[in-house]
């Protein structure tokens, strides 16, 4: 079990957070110009790395505030959090 | 069978406390200090169980957690019983009784023996290729297995005992207490680390602590003598924590482990009532030292599995620790130095070697020379290739070995034994480094996998790191330990070691027999009688991932989880298939380490505390007039209250009849309620339901419906503006939470730039819903002071009032079609105002009701429950709400996916009503929508969603969903069941009171 450190509250278990998916896409700002491919794109495809991963994390049973964080997914290492809309630390 | 098996020597064995316990219904005796596996061998049984297939009688082979045979049920037939013991952990105690578990009728007579004969057609992959053709024959295939095979009896009634789960943080987790472990604790409590140390035994100090061999020697001590010093010391030590009787089961990722302590399991059973059982530690270590020392391999020949062979450091330990003898006349088999070290333990007890049985040709370090001048002959370059007796071993035949290990050659020996020692070198016990993703490697000089890659902040030590010798163990201890917590200095850079074993080996994986392959029975995996041949078989038939040919042939999947015979498995597969060993893989091993019981597991979460349960602030007076109760989500909802004799389906058609007729009323307090403040409030909502919000005047409420980004329907409910800045948001039962989550997630990650904030006030309020045609009259009698008159509050408005003294809201908003009024109020006077409620409405039968009477009225007005009658794959669209979404809005939540290719499809799913043609009929939910019963296959058109026999339509109604289904009105349609044919009309969705008079109606 992770030990992730929420950007707001430091270190808790992972029991305390619930992931949400691959981080950095952004809702278009026009919806309504985009083809039914490029929508599509948005809505469903995902890159699901093995290595390194940036993701959506959100401390639901703490202080509930979204970030991001870079997870190898190869050996579960956490290599950075941090705060929604803030570039990442790593590459 | 002589007596003197016991061997006064062993300060482990309190010989002034006799305890008496019962295997097989006969009573024995021991001492404490014995485990099972101890006190039976001094009583002269080693036959305890049968083989899991083939049903050949096992005995005790190993003297700890890796024994494969030995596994009992404990205390058959009572609260306490428990199935797959191992004989060789249980510690016993006054009254304690067992049984063999896999025999019928008796352990010495076995039905299933005669499986045994038929061997020959129960190859690898049997089950498979047998058992699964034809598929409709398993379940009689399946009786005689389970008969036949099966472990132990789970037991029949609620367990007695309590079981904690506990956390626990510390800088440093040493798991064994062996000498590295031991070492390698005081270095760090010493060093200022908070350490805790852990063993699964009931003792401290490993195999160690009862070496007591001239050979090997700590400043010139015995280790055994030496070792207590350091434990006595360590035992004094503040930083340090010991808990004996802890088995690490479970090593996760960032230095998470779990660990079963076991507090009660040795007592007397009379002595445990009221007291922790199992404790399942949490642990969180800054730094793990792994000290899990090896584990001895058998070795691999032809009827290797008799009662009577054990591993021969077994034998050393059931001597040494527990002064018990295995056999009269022992016969030692070993391809390296370890055997020799049980021989001197014989030796010196005066027990007799009838020989050894050594692999290699070459024999010539100290020991074996100090064992050989004890006139024990020693058969250097041979191999044992059978043995015999049926219930016991009494013989064994012997050839030599070719140069190549290949073949046996010469003449055939026979020798006499009552016990045969194995011992086939030393496995590092890996287990646990590798359930923490930790990356092995192989080892060629001796034919080990250790550990190479370290995943998180930790070490290996001892023999689980590979480290063999006592001079090695002791130094790589030292400076790894050293160097892994930064210490400069310790009192052991002075330790002087003797020891004179040599790390020679000759490893041969299979043992080649005088016999052709197929009619022998080397026995690989004990557990699950899973042979070389089968995993030959495998590899013939085009198995070669070491995971696809363990579960083809069972290999390694028994509750030892093959800790003796893996490696076995892996040599055998790399000499088989001419690979290279750990190229096919090295079998993963998955928590727990050792069998954990559901108690440990589920720790106090058992009964009410089960699951958590939420009760409205009306529930009491719920239970106290009668409801039966549903679980919606967490919460537990009035679901209908039956009076006298009533079941169900009356209660329910009373109430629904009442709420029609006059009045009813019902506890809407579960439903999610989430406060939206801020001066982009109006704008959020814009996004987030599929209708307009910006117009809607302060006071005013509207039913709103929200999509996810795919389009398809998520949540619904009312919403009420309060002010201009300030919304309450309604959201069903099951979906507030997961509301609240959606609205933050886009509020903090899309549109950040938004000012609005959330609140969940689901529990703040308790909501009152009066509903049917004298709800006004209710109402006003409750709060006088209010105008209720249709002009001032019309439906679908909302009026701040108070009730004595207490604030309340009042939304006029109707779920059932009739007109009707939501209280809402502080949750600690829901009660109170709901009594209130009661008492007003007397005159007009006011009839309470629960969430079944809910569904029914909602479904003659066609109103859908989402979750119900939508399961994430319909569209507003589908659902025939176009109504509700907006052409105007330039953007909301799922608005582009609505004119996707695959959502504007004509034929997809759309809700319809459905009329049964006999209207007594009543459908059952979830059945399927047909139009054609004689096709083949049938076309499944659909489902039912919702069904109800409607009281005030005096006929059947259903919801469901069915294709292209809004151009379907007035179609014939069949819904097939069991044992007939419904025929159904299609209809509106909407039965009752279409223009929605209903909603003004005056009396
Ligand atoms: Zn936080």
């Amino acid at each position: 079990m992770f030990l992730i450190n929420c950007p707001f509250c430091g270190e808790r278990e992972q029991s305390e957070f619930k992931a949400g998916g691959e981080a950095h896409i952004v809702r278009p700002k026009q919806p309504t110009e985009l083809s039914d491919d490029e929508w599509a794109e948005y809505l469903f495809m995902r890159k699901n790395i093995k290595g390194v991963q940036f993701e959506r994390w959100n401390h639901i049973h703490g202080c509930r505030k979204w970030f991001n964080m870079v997870r190898d997914t190869s050996n579960d290492q956490i290599k950075a959090v941090y705060k929604m809309g803030e570039k990442p630390p790593v590459k | 069978m002589s007596n003197n098996l016991r061997f006064k020597t062993s300060k482990f064995i309190d010989e002034t406390y006799r305890v008496s316990f019962k295997f097989n219904n006969k009573t024995y005796f021991g001492f404490k200090g014995d485990t099972l596996a101890s006190a039976l061998l001094a009583n002269g049984i080693h036959l305890v169980g049968r083989s899991f297939k083939y049903h050949r009688p096992r005995g005790i082979m190993t003297s700890g957690s890796e024994e494969p045979n030995a596994i009992i049920q404990l205390h058959d037939n009572s609260s306490r019983t428990e199935p797959n013991v191992r004989a060789t952990e249980v510690e016993i105690y006054e009254g304690l009784v067992a049984s063999s578990q896999n025999c019928w009728p008796s352990v010495n007579f076995d039905v299933g023996g005669i499986n045994n004969l038929l061997s020959p057609i129960l190859p690898a992959g049997f089950y498979y290729k047998t058992f699964m053709w034809p598929a409709s024959f398993w379940e009689k295939y399946e009786y005689f297995i389970r008969k036949s095979a099966g472990l132990g009896k789970s037991p029949k009634v609620a367990d007695p005992d309590i079981y904690e789960h506990n956390y626990i943080h510390c800088d440093v987790l040493v798991i064994g207490a062996g000498i590295s472990g031991i070492m390698a604790a005081k270095m760090a409590a010493k060093n200022g680390f908070k350490t805790l140390l852990v063993d699964e035994k009931s003792y401290l100090g490993g195999s160690s602590i009862y070496d007591n061999s001239e050979f090997s020697k700590i400043n010139n001590q015995l280790t055994s003598s030496w070792l207590e010093k350091e434990i006595n010391e360590i035992s004094k030590l503040e930083n340090l924590e010991i808990k004996v009787r802890t088995s690490v089961a479970a090593y996760h990722g960032y230095n998470f482990l779990l660990a079963r302590e076991s507090l009660t399991d040795h007592l007397p059973i009379n002595q445990r009532d009221n007291k922790v059982r199992h404790r399942l530690l949490k642990i969180r270590a800054k730094k793990v030292i792994t000290a899990t020392g090896s584990i001895e391999r058998p070795l691999i020949f032809d009827n290797n599995d008799r009662p009577g062979i054990l591993l021969s450091s077994a034998i050393k330990k059931y001597i040494d620790l527990y002064g018990v003898a295995c056999g009269e006349n022992n016969v030692l088999f070993t391809n390296n130095d370890t055997a020799y070290e049980t021989a001197m333990s014989l030796i010196q007890r005066g027990i007799k070697i009838n020989a050894i049985i050594d692999n290699r040709e070459q024999v010539d370090s100290k020991i074996c020379y100090e064992v050989e001048k004890n006139n024990i002959k020693i058969y250097k370059g041979f191999s044992v290739v059978d043995t015999y007796g049926y219930r016991r071993i009494n013989k064994i035949s012997i050839m030599k070995l070719s140069k190549d290990g290949q073949t046996v050659i010469g003449d055939k020996t026979k020798l006499n034994c009552d016990c045969l020692g194995l011992s086939g070198g030393w496995t590092p016990a890996v287990h646990l480094f590798t359930q923490s993703g930790g990356k092995l490697k192989f080892r060629e000089e001796d034919q080990v996998f250790i550990p190479d890659v370290y995943p998180s902040d930790q070490i290996s030590i001892g023999s689980c790191n590979g480290d063999f010798g006592l001079e090695e163990i002791v130094k790589n201890t030292l400076s790894s330990t050293k160097k892994f917590l930064n210490i400069d200095n310790s009192e052991y850079n002075t330790v002087e070691i003797i020891s004179v074993l040599s790390q020679s080996k000759r490893n041969i994986w299979l043992l080649p027999s005088d016999k052709t392959i197929g009619k022998t029975k080397s026995f690989v995996d004990y557990q699950n009688d899973a042979t070389s041949k089968d995993i030959k078989l495998a590899l013939r038939e085009g198995f070669r991932s070491i995971e696809h040919v363990k579960r083809y042939t069972t290999t390694g999947m028994g509750t030892d989880q093959g800790k003796l015979g893996n490696m076995h498995a892996l040599g055998i597969i790399s000499e088989t298939a001419g690979t290279k060993m750990g190229e096919h893989g090295t079998t993963t091993f998955r928590p727990p380490y050792t069998p954990l019981t559901f108690g440990t597991i589920v720790g106090r979460n058992v009964g009410e505390f089960f699951d958590i349960f939420r009760r409205t602030p009306i529930h009491d007076w719920h239970v106290k007039n009668n409801a039966e109760f549903e679980n919606v989500g967490q919460w537990k909802r009035a679901w209908y209250y039956p009076k006298e004799n009533e079941n169900m389906h009356q209660a329910v058609q009373r109430e629904s009849k009442a709420a029609r007729d006059s009045a009813g009323i019902l506890d809407a307090s579960t439903l999610g309620k989430i406060d939206i403040q801020g001066t982009d409030a109006s704008e959020f909502l814009n996004r987030v339901y599929t209708n307009a919000w910006s117009k809607l005047a302060v006071g005013k409420c509207r039913y709103g419906l929200m999509l996810n980004e795919d389009g398809m329907v998520y949540d619904d409910g009312v919403t009420t503006r309060l002010g201009e800045n300030h919304y309450i948001m309604t959201t069903t039962t099951g979906g507030a939470a997961n509301v609240l989550g959606k609205l933050e997630d886009y509020l903090q990650t899309e549109w950040p730039e938004l000012d609005v904030y959330l609140s969940s006030l689901t529990d703040h309020y308790a909501t009152i819903s009066v509903c049917g045609p004298n709800s006004k009259k209710i109402v006003s009698k409750v709060i006088p002071d209010l105008d209720f008159s249709d002009e001032k509050f019309p439906h679908m408005s909302f009026k701040n009032a108070k009730i004595g003294n207490i604030k309340c809201r009042i939304m006029r908003i109707s779920f059932t079609g009739e007109q009707s009024y939501e209280i809402n109020i502080q949750a600690s006077f829901g009660k109170s105002v709901w009594e209130k409620c009661m008492d007003a409405g007397k005159d007009f039968n006011i009839t309470p009701y629960g969430t079944e009477t809910m569904h029914l009225l909602r479904a003659e007005k066609g109103f859908i429950i989402v979750g119900q009658d939508t399961d994430a794959t319909l569209t507003p669209i589908d659902l025939q709400m176009d109504w509700i979404v907006s052409k105007k809005k330039y953007d909301f939540i799922g608005k582009r996916s609505l004119y996707r290719s695959d959502t504007i499809r004509e034929d997809r799913k759309q809700l319809v009503g459905l009329l049964t043609e006999n209207p007594e009929e009543v459908l059952e939910e979830g059945a399927q929508i047909v139009s054609d019963v004689k096709k083949s296959p049938i076309e499944m058109l659909g489902h039912v969603t919702s069904s109800y026999y409607s009281p005030n339509l005096k006929k059947s109604i259903a919801l469901g969903v069915l294709k292209s289904g809004k151009n379907m009105l007035g179609q014939k349609l069949i819904i097939p069941m069991e044992n007939k044919n419904i025929n159904v009309i299609v209809a509106d969705p909407v039965f009752l009171d279409k223009e929605g008079k209903r909603l003004n109606a005056k009396l």
